[in-house]
């Protein structure tokens, strides 16, 4: 419980973090962190305008989107304190819940008939179809390191030797950190900030809907930037009490903001068509981290 | 004994009346006799499943030896899986079938090989004796074959079915192969002999007679490379017998390499790495081929074989865990497999029925012709999506529940494995990641294309809802993929008694509480499911009261400003997995024939393609075409010379005369074979 209050605590101000700091690096004053928020908020209260091609299930693929992720946040634990939801091989329903809501983003995608949105619908089902063996080789690695098969019993057991572990840590940070630019389409698999509809991969999915369904849309995205983040955090918090822990995650969610804002402001996006091949190449980092575990348990002899 | 005869009445009774009816009995008949054979067959089969086996031995003949009927808790399973979809299936085929009511002879056949192919594979899953259990094969293996080619004035129809009728028949021989091997050795034709045979012998014979049966089974079930007449077969049958043959008859094939591992005692470490091979290679290629068709029948063919693929991997991880002596890991693999079994079953027929309600009223299975059924057709568009999301292995629904057991299977057979073992699961695992993720771009493009935006070209008449009696048998499959999306546990511990009888665990210890494997997780899966879809409707309900009072406005797709959007500017499915073409491309074998646009004012443009499947070309294509080329070399013989014709019998009739002459070389020649 106490970890999804404090992941939609850091959803407020993940992106606007960000924001700040592209603004920062590029010489300008930015607005505040909040600003985000408020924006949602705005787009909340705002009517609709729906496209004469679409559906019902335009209308109801934002709700199950929202519900989706919020459903995946609820398996996050926080250190040694369970999520709501928690089970052996959590992280197959959390990774699959997630795919629940990208379905049905494609779909209502395709539902208004455009070509720009079939186009963005079919980037990120490919792009998010590639990032999933990565990720599930990185949780079977850790599976293997600790004896444990759920996100809590994971996190809680993971003990780092002396030398090899933080290069294990450090890669699964990468990782974690990649899948989060992909699932939430940022630089360097996409540029969230372009104008033209042809080199965008969300964004243009998304360009039909309007008032409170684009607010939920958008809100999701923070609610992802955060509960990425508190993985994240969880990798390398151990069991401390909770008045560390909860300063501790809030440092690294604020770190990680910081960070993904540098490397937007830092690195040019990828070539679109050279994106899947990347993407596919992240598994080959899941791989060395299996073999880091190799090592640690000694198998490689 | 009483039951035999009665299911034998029941049959005999039912085919001999069907060609004396007129047309609406002759379904009336097929779906009573379905029925009634289904009642039979399955109160033994519940029967089974709660503890009592079920064994009758006929006295047979001099040829066949005592006929072995067993029924065992894998046997009743599986006629359970056929029941059901029979029973589905023929009242769907009895509303599909009243468009081809004038074709009186032709609806009598297939009413006939209808209730033949149910009764023949409850025989396969009943019979123990390897004479009958082959006779009950061809028998299947001909009916389905008469049910393909149901419109047999197509050509591509009969071609597929010629396809089909020979591959079944290759299948036949490697068993039957098989089978002489054991009859040789132990002169029995029951299917206890193969399990002393192979209990005495040693572990290589076992492997080398295993792989015979796997071979002859995996043509059947649709395993990559053996998979090339199922994507001609299944688009050209009618839709309910699509169904019905990727939901049950390629099943079939996955019974027989169950009932295999039940007997043949061998090096399963082995025997679970080749299948698990076998089986992430067919799952990957399945679905990589079938994002790249066009027909809509023909991608969910493909389809099957990447399930078959998921099912496979459940065995070979099964398979592992025998040799591992890890009972955890044999309990999910065995559990995950047979599950998905089932849940495959419904969800292919499901959709199969879906796409054939789709053929009914627009006459064409081209996706690319496609789109915006889903205002039209609103009923079927809802299953078809709900079958797509099951078939994808997306919770709340049973394609989760089953993949979920098999990837809890890989992670819980990691800790403790040695080098070998571990790099098989960590590929199993990228394989069955990679195809969740590909069965997905499938899936959004089939559903999404068909369904959804608007018409790809014009229809000649308003699509309509199919009819309600169409509808009914696929609200019954869909109640099923959701109950076990919702109640896992509960199917989780029917299943037990099968899988038992390879953890060799006794059944009870199971329904003990907390003793069945990952029986918390499995309990949460279906709480979280059921939590999923409370959520959404939460959140729905809120959305539609908040926005109640807000100004809606309806007004055309964005397009850059642009207001008067045409149905070309859509993006067709081609477009939509042009990026996953080009990568895939190397693999695949894609046809393409391209005119680009050049001059100033362009003209004519097209692009054309045709996917085709490299491993048929590999393996069936180009040995044939070699076979060709060699028996070309003698056609100088058939030279239509009577002269030529009279000196080759003069020379044949020469030979024959000189055999005695030539005796005792071949008379060492045997012996020589012999003693190999």
């Amino acid at each position: 419980m106490i970890s999804f209050i404090l992941i939609v605590l850091a959803s407020l101000f993940f992106t606007g973090i960000i924001n700040r700091t592209k603004s920062i690096t590029s010489g300008r004053k930015g607005p505040g962190i909040f600003q985000p928020m408020k924006d949602i908020v705005r787009l909340l209260k705002k009517g609709s305008v729906y496209s004469k091609t679409t559906s019902i299930i335009f209308q109801i693929a934002p709700s199950i989107y929202f519900a989706s992720i919020i459903m995946a946040i609820m398996v996050i634990p926080l250190g040694e304190y369970k999520g709501i939801i928690s089970f052996e091989g959590d992280f197959v329903f959390f990774a699959y819940i997630l795919g629940v809501g990208k379905f049905f983003m494609i779909i209502s995608a395709l539902d208004t008939g455009s070509s720009f949105e079939g186009m963005g619908a079919s980037r990120e089902a490919l792009f998010s179809m590639f990032a999933e063996p990565a990720f599930f080789i990185l949780m079977g690695s850790f599976a293997l390191l600790t004896g444990h098969t759920s996100f809590q019993e994971i996190f809680a057991s993971m003990h780092f030797g002396p030398y090899i572990s933080y290069i294990l840590g450090v890669l699964a940070t990468f990782v974690l950190a990649m899948i989060t630019m992909i699932e939430n389409s940022r630089i360097p698999i996409d540029d969230p900030k372009t104008h033209l509809e042809l080199t965008m991969v969300h964004e243009v999915m998304i360009l039909d809907n309007s008032g409170f369904d684009l607010g939920m849309i958008l809100y999701a995205t923070n609610l992802k930037f955060a509960m990425y983040g508190a993985l994240i955090a969880n990798l390398f918090m151990g069991s401390f009490p909770l008045y560390l822990t909860i300063p501790f995650f809030f440092g690294i969610q604020i770190l990680f903001a910081i960070a993904v804002g540098l490397l937007e402001s830092f690195t040019a996006r990828f070539r679109m068509n050279h994106n899947a091949q990347y993407i596919l190449a992240l598994s080959s980092v899941s791989l060395l981290i299996f073999l880091g575990v190799l090592v640690i348990l000694g198998q490689l002899n | 004994m009483v039951t035999i005869a009665a299911f034998l009445i029941i049959i005999l009774l039912s085919v001999a009346l069907i060609p004396f009816v007129n047309v609406q009995w002759k379904g009336m008949i097929t779906v009573t006799a379905v029925i009634m054979v289904a009642v039979l067959s399955s109160i033994i089969a519940f029967g089974v499943l709660s503890g009592t086996n079920y064994e009758y031995l006929f006295r047979g003949s001099l040829a066949t030896g005592r006929i072995a009927v067993r029924i065992d808790a894998l046997s009743g399973l599986f006629i359970l899986i056929i029941n059901f979809t029979f029973i589905t299936g023929a009242f769907y085929g009895l509303q599909y079938m009243k468009a081809y009511r004038t074709q009186k002879s032709n609806l009598t056949l297939h009413c006939i090989s209808f209730i033949l192919v149910q009764a023949s594979l409850i025989g396969i899953c009943a019979l123990q004796n390897s004479i009958a259990f082959l006779t009950a094969w061809e028998i299947m293996a001909l009916s389905s074959f008469i049910l393909i080619i149901f419109e047999h004035n197509k050509r591509e129809t009969l071609n597929a079915g010629i396809n089909f009728l020979v591959q079944s028949h290759i299948c036949i021989l490697l068993q039957t192969l098989a089978f002489i091997w054991v009859a040789l050795k132990m002169n029995s034709y029951d299917f206890n002999a193969i399990a002393i045979f192979s209990a005495s012998g040693s572990l290589l014979t076992g492997v080398a007679l295993f792989l015979c049966f796997f071979a002859g089974f995996a043509i059947k079930a649709g395993f990559v490379p053996f998979h090339t007449w199922l994507p001609y077969a299944h688009p050209v049958a009618p839709a309910h017998i699509s169904g019905i043959m990727s939901g049950v008859i390629i099943k079939i094939g996955i019974y027989g390499i169950l009932r295999m591992v039940l007997l043949i005692r061998n090096d399963y470490l082995l025997v679970g790495y080749v299948i698990l091979f076998i089986s992430i290679v067919s799952g990957i290629y399945g679905v990589m081929l079938a994002i790249v068709q066009h027909n809509l029948k023909k991608l969910l063919a493909y389809h099957s074989i990447e399930n078959i693929g998921i099912i496979g991997i459940g065995i070979g991880l099964g398979c592992i865990g025998i040799g591992k002596g890890n009972s955890v890991l044999t309990f999910l693999g065995f559990a995950g497999a047979l599950l998905h079994t089932l849940n495959h079953s419904l969800f292919k027929s499901l959709l199969f029925y879906g796409a054939g309600n789709v053929n009914q009223s627009i006459h064409t299975m081209d996706i690319e012709k496609l789109g915006g059924l889903g205002k039209l057709m609103p009923q079927t568009s809802f299953l078809f999506l709900l079958a797509s999301l099951a078939i994808c292995g997306l919770p709340p629904f049973n394609g989760f529940v089953s993949e979920f057991l098999i990837y809890n299977g890989m992670f819980t057979g990691l800790p403790g494995s040695d080098k070998v073992l571990l790099t098989w699961i960590v590929s199993g695992l990228f394989g069955l990641a990679l195809i969740g993720g590909l069965a997905m771009l499938c899936f959004t493009k089939a559903f999404g294309c068909v369904f959804l935006g608007t018409a790809r070209h014009q229809f000649s008449h308003t699509p309509r809802e199919a009819a309600f009696g169409k509808l009914v048998p696929m609200y019954a499959i869909a109640a099923l993929i959701t109950a076990i999306g919702l109640f896992p546990k509960i199917f989780i511990n029917a299943l037990s008694r099968p899988v038992a009888l390879f953890t060799h665990i006794n059944v009870d210890a199971y329904f003990a509480p907390g003793k069945l494997p990952a029986g918390n997780a499995i309990s949460m899966i279906g709480i979280c499911a059921a939590g999923f879809m409370l959520l959404v409707g939460l959140i729905y309900f809120i959305r539609n009261k908040v926005v109640v009072n807000r100004p809606v406005e309806f007004n055309t797709t964005w397009g850059c400003g642009y207001v008067a959007p045409t149905v070309k500017m859509q993006y067709t499915a081609s477009s939509f997995i042009r990026a996953y073409r080009k990568l895939a491309e190397p693999v695949l074998s894609i046809h393409r024939k391209k005119k680009e646009i050049k001059d100033v004012f362009p003209k004519g443009g097209e692009l054309e393609t045709h996917p085709y499947d490299k491993m048929e070309e590999m393996f069936i294509d180009y040995p044939l075409h070699l076979l060709k080329a060699f028996f070309n070399r003698f056609t100088f013989l058939q030279n239509g010379n009577l002269q030529f014709y009279i000196l080759y019998g003069v020379v044949f009739i020469t030979l024959a005369l000189s055999v005695p002459f030539a005796f005792e070389y071949i008379k060492t020649l045997i012996n020589f074979l012999n003693k190999l």
